[in-house]
Parts: C-alpha cells; structure tokens; sequence
C-alpha cells in the first residue's frame, strides 16, 4: 500500500513537471532541501536537533563551484565529489560534536555553521564574498547541453536519486544501526552498556547526515547556477529543521513532503504577499501544537485505521 | 598607537554593551523559564523600529529633542508591555516541560512571525534618527575624542548587571524566582504564583530586548535582517557566559567585544568570524559555558 502511494506521488511529481515547466525549478529546489531535510531528520531520530546543517548544503554547492572552476565538468562527478566534500567535512565535525547532546548540540552546530558563514561571507578572495560563487552548467557524459534542457535532466536526475537515496536511508534507519539512534534518544547509557559504541553509532549517522545535506546543496547550486553564502545562514538551518518537523520525522517521505510543501506554498504565496515567512511560521507552529507526528503522519494514522 | 586604540576600544565596550542587552534578556528567560527563545533577536529589532518611529516622529513636529531619550526607554516598556505577556501566554508557555527540539522549533516559528510583521508594519527600508547621539555630543581625554553617548551605553550596561543582581539577590520578586528557578514544582507547592513569575521574567527579558535595540537605533540605524544578525550574537553571547548565567553574559560581551578589536587589528577581514570562533572555541572546552555550572548536564 505504501509502496503504491510512494510510487504514484514519483509519478505524480514527474507528470506535474511535464505540465507545467515553470514548477520545475520549484520542484527541483523542494527535492534538494528535501534531502538536507532528510539529513536533519536523521539526526532528530536521535533526539540531536542541528541548528547548522544548511553549512553541509553550503559547503557541498561551494564544493561544486570550486570544483567546477578546477576543470572538472561532469554532472555525476561534480555530484558525487561535492557529496564525498560535506561527508567529510561531517566527518571532520561529527567527530567532536557528537559527543554533546541537548541544547549544547544545537549550539555548536549554529557556532560551527555560524563560522562557516562568516568565513564564506568575508574571504572575498577566495569565495567571492556576498556575491558568491557561480556554478556553470556541466556537461552530461559528455554533452553539453542547453540551460533548459539542463535544467529538466538535472529535475529527473533528482527524482531518480529521490527514489534511490531514499530507499536506502530507509534501509538504513530499519537497520540495527539506525535503530540504534532512537536508542541514544530512548536510553543511552543502557546502549553503552549493550556494548555498542554510542559515539560511532552517531557519527556514522552524522556523516550520512551531512552528506545528505550535502546533496541537497550540490543540487540546488546546479539548479540556482549560483552559490551565495546565505545558503549557510542560520534561518536557512533553521528551515531544515522546519521542513524535517513539518513533514513528520516518522520516515524518508516526510522530509520530501515538507519540503514540497514548503516550496509550494512559498511559490503560492509570492504571487500574494512578500510576508510569506508569516504563513510558514504560523503554519509551523500549528503543525507542532495540534500534529506532533507532521504531514506524514496524517498518512501513517490513517493506513493505521484501515489495516 | 595609543590614539588608534583608545577610540577601537571605546568602541568595542560600546558594542560589547550593545550585545550584552541582548544576550542578558535571553540569558534571564533561560533560567527562569528554561526556554531558550529564538525569537529573542526579533524583540531587539522591534524595540529598535519603535524607538525610532517615536524618535522620527519627534523630530517632525520639533518638540523638545530631550524627549527623544524619554521615548527609547519607553518604547522598550512598551514593546515589553504587550509582546512580554502575549507571547508568554500564548506560546512560550505552552512548551514548558517540552524537548529543547520543541522549544526551538515553536520559537523559531514565532521569529518568521515576528520577521515579517516587522516588514509588514515598519517597511523594508532603513530608519536611521540619531538625535540622542548628536544631543549628548563628543568628548576627549588626552586629545582622544569619543561620542558621550558610548558612555551612556557601557553606563547603561552596567547599571543593568548591578540592578538585574540587586533585583534578584534583594527583592521580595528576586527571591521569589530564586526559588522557581531552583525548583519550580517545590516553589509551586509552597504557594508561589509561578505563571506570574513566569510572564514578569519573559517581559523582563523582553524588555531588555527591546532596550537594547532602542539604545542600538541612535548609533547604526535598524534595517531588516538585524533581528537575525543579533540573534546569533546573543546566542553566542549567551553560550560563552553559560546559559542562565548574567554575570556570565557581561563578560561574555566583553570578550565577543575586544575579540573583535583584536581581530580587526590583525586581520580586518575577520571581524564577522571572532564572536563565533570565540563561542566554538569556549564551548568546546566548557560545553556550559564559562561561569555555567556542570549540573547543566552535557550528557
């Protein structure tokens, strides 16, 4: 049943697409902060709440950028090479910072990010300050192509890696190790005690984590053909963090269906009012209070009620 | 080199005052309500957008421009006023007891709020009206001129550290919130109001909030995206000095402050990065800050 449902919402997105060309983009930036989503929800799993993951989206579409800019000019190894960048990177960080918990994880995470960003926003030698970055349109195995064609293979692509990304984070978080992290939320020590390492449990899913926002940051580089250091500010950690609650922390489709939600209702409510960030904090607040499990929960209740 | 220092220096105990009104506001609401308020930073720009409208409107019908220093104070007890209780009751209060996730999540959805009513109410563009500043003029000391109003505002700061502390250490209301804050289901069951304890520290820290931004407008004006830019700082603030801690936050402020002369005399380009190198490199090594204490657990 769920697998019909999952399906059908792919080929609904795609079909959409098809329709209608000017959501593309919108679509292509929902699936991308779906999966730096997907990376914070992770982590709330195990009771970690990031306020500093969009510094991995960051990193990953300043990766590409530089990247770019060395020659390299493959679309799967831009990708793949900017993912392996924030992997690192999470690694690098991860290493301390999974050993805090609480607010104190929430705090270095935002001071980590928060250095990231000022380095970005001042080092305008290096990363071209508040201007940023561009990130030029790669080629496919090959071809070069132009931006509009670009564009929807690179919104196809993503739907792919959608699907493929997120039947593995499903694997993963069925696994023993992601299992492991509602563990660490539920009783810590009792997990010490089962002779699993605490610490290595979470940095793996710190690193999975940063990767995944890394993706998502690699994506929407390609797609906005620029990279600003905005892109690391702590509202943009802020939102992750947003759409992960919003769409239901349960499973892998939440953090996409908060992130198309998201998207949507912003570019609805452009076209009505500049104050849309009201709309999304209203909303956030109402999801909180009155549907602790999100969107996404609303679909899981249900398939309860009927089996 | 002392001429070139002095001013710098001035200038950072000036700003470290500036931050500090915010960060001791955030730090205040912590440990009394044990809520760590991201929306705090849109209390200052909102305290700055009023005091200044009331400044404007001032100078536009050229009353007496002494009252221009009467209207900052009172546009902070305003804004506290009504957003202290309000926000209290109606959000803040509902995430006592509830994970740090919640508590960060439902105040970060009251900051868009407050974000965007700012821009609805007061406009994009920049308020800029420093008649306080140009009131009190310049001095100097050794040929060494300053603005007096940086000394109104170290003044300032340090009236508030003095007054916050006699407050609490010597006040009927103080030792009544020692007592929530040690442990509020023993003070609930002796008899003490906590809901009223509750919405008097949020306002307070409101107010302070707010004061900061009002005291803040005179010198750089208040634009969009200030509320944002101090949040963080505060925050930075805040950790440095361990959360819940005043006296912490003073010299936190302090720290974050001369962190930035020193980093625009050695490399100008990373004044923006100092406060949070300073707030990663304390937190790292004192995950509860500075003058917190280790029963705020870290694990």
């Amino acid at each position: 049943m769920r697998i019909i449902l999952a399906a059908a919402a792919v080929v609904m997105l795609a079909a959409l697409a098809f329709a209608a060309p000017w959501l593309q983009f919108v679509l292509t930036l929902a699936i991308a902060k779906g999966f730096a989503a997907l990376g914070v929800a992770v982590l709330l799993r195990a009771g970690l709440i990031s306020i500093g993951h969009a510094m991995f989206f960051a990193a990953s579409a300043y990766g590409a950028a530089f990247l770019a800019r060395a020659g390299i000019n493959d679309l799967g190894l831009l990708l793949i090479l900017s993912v392996l960048v924030s992997a690192l990177i999470g690694a690098i960080a991860g290493s301390f910072l999974v050993r805090y918990r609480a607010i104190f994880f929430a705090m270095l995470n935002l001071a980590v990010s928060m250095v990231f960003y000022a380095l970005c926003a001042k080092l305008y030698g290096v990363t071209g300050g508040t201007d940023g970055l561009p990130v030029p349109i790669p080629a496919v195995f090959g071809i070069v192509f132009a931006e509009p064609v670009f564009k929807s293979i690179l919104f196809y692509l993503s739907l792919m890696l959608m699907v493929l990304v997120g039947l593995v984070v499903h694997r993963y978080l069925d696994s023993p190790l992601g299992h492991a992290l509602s563990a660490v939320h539920s009783n810590e020590i009792r997990l010490e005690y089962l002779g699993i390492p605490v610490w290595a449990v979470l940095l793996i899913a710190y690193t999975i984590s940063a990767a995944l926002a890394g993706l998502g940051g690699a994506i929407a580089g390609l797609a906005i053909g620029r990279v600003v250091p905005d892109f690391a500010f702590w509202t943009a950690s802020g939102h992750l963090v947003l759409i992960a609650v919003l769409g239901g922390i349960g499973g892998v489709p939440g953090a996409f269906i908060g992130a198309l939600f998201l998207e949507l209702l912003h570019s609805a409510a452009v076209t009505v009012t500049d104050a849309w960030n009201l709309f999304v904090g209203i909303t956030l607040i109402v999801v909180i209070m009155f549907m602790p499990q999100g969107i996404y929960g609303l679909f899981e209740r249900k398939e309860a009620q009927s089996s | 080199m002392s001429n070139a220092i002095i001013p710098l220096l001035l200038d950072s105990l000036a700003s470290a005052a500036l931050i500090f009104f915010a960060a001791v506001g955030l730090t205040l609401v912590f440990s009394v309500l044990r809520v760590l308020n991201v929306a705090h930073g849109s209390l200052y720009s909102i305290g700055g957008y009023v005091a200044a409208s009331v400044c404007l409107f001032i100078a536009s019908r050229q009353l007496n421009p002494y009252l221009s220093f009467v209207a900052l104070l009172f546009s902070a007890v305003f804004v506290a006023a009504i957003l202290g209780p309000l926000i209290e009751r109606s959000l803040v209060r509902w995430t006592y007891g509830k994970s740090e996730a919640v508590q960060i999540l439902i105040t970060f959805g009251l900051f868009l709020i407050l974000e965007d009513l700012q821009r609805l109410v007061f406009g994009v563009q920049s308020l800029y009206e420093d008649s306080p500043m140009r009131l009190l003029g310049t001095s100097s000391i050794g040929g060494v001129v300053y603005l007096n109003y940086q000394i109104l505002l170290v003044a300032m700061a340090v009236l508030v550290v003095v007054g916050l502390r006699l407050l609490i250490n010597h006040t009927r209301l103080g030792r009544l919130i020692t007592a929530v804050v040690t442990d509020r289901e023993m003070a609930q069951s002796i008899g003490i109001d906590t809901n009223r304890i509750f919405i008097l520290a949020f306002s307070l820290g409101v107010f302070l909030a707010a004061l900061g931004g009002a005291l803040a407008t005179p010198t750089s004006g208040i634009a969009p995206g200030l509320g944002a830019d101090t949040m963080v700082l505060a925050f930075a603030v805040a950790a440095i000095g361990g959360l819940g801690q005043i006296e912490g936050a003073a010299v936190a402020s302090l720290i974050v402050g001369f962190a930035r002369v020193l980093a625009i005399y050695l490399v100008p380009s990373l004044d923006a990065v100092a406060p949070y190198v300073a707030m990663l490199a304390v937190l790292l090594i004192r995950p509860y800050g500075l003058f917190g204490s280790v029963t705020a657990r870290r694990i």
